[in-house]
């Protein structure tokens, strides 16, 4: 399995990471080195192995469904690039 | 007494309460030797405001008496963890600005114990790399080098800040986090003690998350003593982070009786690695006769999938990073890409992350969303998780035919030449992780002792590994090793 220009460009894109196309051919390039690492796992015998879900078997704790929090709307925002009237600011997102 | 700075927690613990220093004398002590070590690069944000304050009422409740044994006690803080107020960057510049409105737990239980804050430390960028090359703060820097050559070394990653400045006596001791051995390898490569607990033990809640079924906080000190007196002030049950256990916290430090007499020590052979230098060979058989000598018994065992280990954390690590991370997108805290006339929502997160994210992040980022991207999550990610199952099964059943703990190199090298490996491919820096990451996987606790120098004057660490919960235990292992090697070497300064 190799990764081409297209699919390093499709990652990206999936990442939300722009990447300009002269860098596309050289960041394949790092994917497959990764890759080619990882391809050894191919080699184990994984037959009727649980994927692990928790490295310590424990039960998740429960609590009462109630609000423990909130009320801090100035703090929420204080490390914002963009916050006004109480809100974060982006860019237009629906026409 | 010896410099204050170059104190051990234990002895200025001690000296504290018998009122022969206080803990205003100390933090100025190391204040001043962070200020005269600029070019270790290991503090980055210094807090010495705070630092005074919190010594003050250290010394005030040290006077009423009944202090905990981390009252007054400065610390450096690896700049992961999340600090009210004080810049906490994760060593990334897209958390350029951030400050924090709220305390991680770890650094509050620190603080609730009367612990000082000098500053925040160095490291590799969100704690992805391992030799602290990947910070946008530029290097940190090793306080050894080889004999006279002054070429500048790495103090290891990602916790490099907190072991160079440990290890230069800039600070008592330093809160380090190990994702899959950035407490161990700096450790090992500096010089110094440096523990990762059970997963589960410390809470992760913030401290900025790379991979959270990895990520563990420890403490990295001057001794095995420092190390259990410090873990026990930073461990505890949180119900903000559910994955925290709910377990009695020992004491540590009373489990120091450095009796090993007849614990069976296992050696696995899977890490006799092709290549390894003789010197790091030499030192793993002379910690195997140390802990004979010691009265315990070093039994062959195997851990057979132990070649998978990095290969499996490869496809883990960056798929949880990759989820992780994605809440740096210039909306809530950090940097934002200036955005050009019609850019939309999508290019302000693709700049932004592009501009924000180094080359390593970025690379990990993009293979842990290739790993989980539709018809490759079977492949990679669920077949690395079935790995990561057996890896866990070799240990547990070592773990049930008596072995008490394993012993193994810390590194594969000692430090190397800062910029030596970066013309390597990224698999080369992942080698230095052979040894420890397995512990990761396995969610287990480890150590890395100091051990001996190498021929060019530098530091080697060994490795113990422990039963799940039972740092204790291991700590005490640990202290066994330390006190039949004796290591007590330091770097000459040059700084």
């Amino acid at each position: 399995m190799s990764i081409d220009k297209e699919t390093a460009a499709k990652v990206a894109k999936l990442a939300r990471i722009r990447v300009d196309d002269d860098r596309l051919e050289a960041l394949a390039g790092e994917f497959n080195a990764v890759l080619g690492f990882i391809e050894q796992l191919g080699e184990v015998d994984v037959e009727g192995v649980e994927p692990m879900v928790s490295v310590t078997p424990m039960r998740l704790k429960r609590r009462e469904d109630v609000v423990t929090d909130g009320g801090m709307q100035k703090k929420v925002l204080s490390n914002a690039p963009d916050a006004r009237e109480g809100f974060f600011a982006v860019p237009k997102v629906v026409e | 007494m010896a410099e204050l700075n170059g104190m051990k927690i234990a002895a200025a613990r001690d000296a504290l309460r018998a009122g022969e220093v206080t803990s205003v004398e100390l933090t100025e002590a190391c204040l001043a030797a962070v200020e005269g070590a600029g070019a270790l690069n290991a503090f980055v944000h210094h807090t010495p405001e705070i630092a005074l304050e919190q010594a003050r009422a250290a010394d005030a409740r040290i006077k009423a008496g009944d202090a905990p044994a981390m009252c007054g006690i400065p610390l450096g803080i690896k700049d992961l963890f999340c600090t009210r107020g004080v810049p906490s960057q994760a060593g990334s510049k897209i958390l350029d600005g951030f400050r924090p409105e709220y305390e991680s737990t770890v650094t509050q239980n620190l603080f609730d114990a009367g612990a000082v804050m000098l500053g925040k430390l160095n490291m590799d960028e969100f704690a992805m790399g391992s030799s602290n090359e990947t910070s946008v703060y530029g290097n940190a820097v090793n306080p050894w080098r080889r004999g006279n050559d002054d070429a500048p070394l790495t103090p290891g990653g990602s916790s490099g800040g907190s072991a160079a400045a440990v290890a230069a006596d800039l600070c008592l001791a330093a809160t380090g986090t190990d994702t899959g051995g950035s407490i161990r390898q700096p450790a090992a490569f500096t010089g110094i003690t440096g523990i990762k607990p059970t997963y589960g033990r410390c809470s992760r809640w913030g401290i900025v998350a790379f991979a959270s079924s990895l990520d563990q906080a420890g403490p990295m000190t001057r001794s095995v003593r420092d190390a259990a007196i410090m873990l026990e002030a930073m461990c505890g049950h949180d119900p903000k982070d559910s994955t925290s256990v709910d377990l009695p916290v020992p004491d540590f430090e009373a489990m120091l009786t450095g009796d090993i007499r007849g614990k069976k020590i296992g050696i696995p052979r899977e890490y006799r690695m092709d290549g390894m230098p003789d010197e790091i060979e030499a030192l793993w058989a002379e910690g195997q006769r140390m802990l004979e000598d010691a009265g315990a018994e070093m039994v062959d065992i195997s851990l057979p999938h132990t070649k998978y280990a990095l290969p499996a954390y490869y496809v883990i690590a960056p798929a949880e990073a990759s989820s992780n991370l994605a809440r740096y997108d210039g909306v809530r805290y950090g940097h934002r890409a200036k955005l050009a006339q019609g850019d939309g929502i999508t290019e302000m997160y693709e700049k932004t992350r592009a501009e924000g994210f180094g080359p390593e992040v970025q690379r990990r980022v993009m293979v842990g969303t290739y790993v989980l991207s539709a018809g490759f999550y079977d492949a990679y990610y669920n077949r690395a998780r079935k790995v990561r199952t057996l890896i866990k099964r070799d240990f547990e059943e070592v773990f049930a035919a008596g072995i008490d703990a394993i012993l193994t190199p810390a590194t594969p090298s000692a430090a190397f030449g800062l910029g030596e490996m970066s013309d390597a491919d990224p698999v080369a820096m992942y080698l230095n992780d052979v040894f420890t990451v397995t512990v990761n996987l396995a969610g287990l606790p480890g150590i890395a002792v100091p051990a001996g120098l190498d021929k060019q004057g530098l530091p080697l660490g060994l490795q113990l590994i422990g039963r799940p919960w039972e740092e204790g235990d291991l700590l005490n292992g640990a202290y066994a090793l330390e006190q039949a090697a004796g290591f007590v070497a330091k770097p000459g300064k040059w700084w």
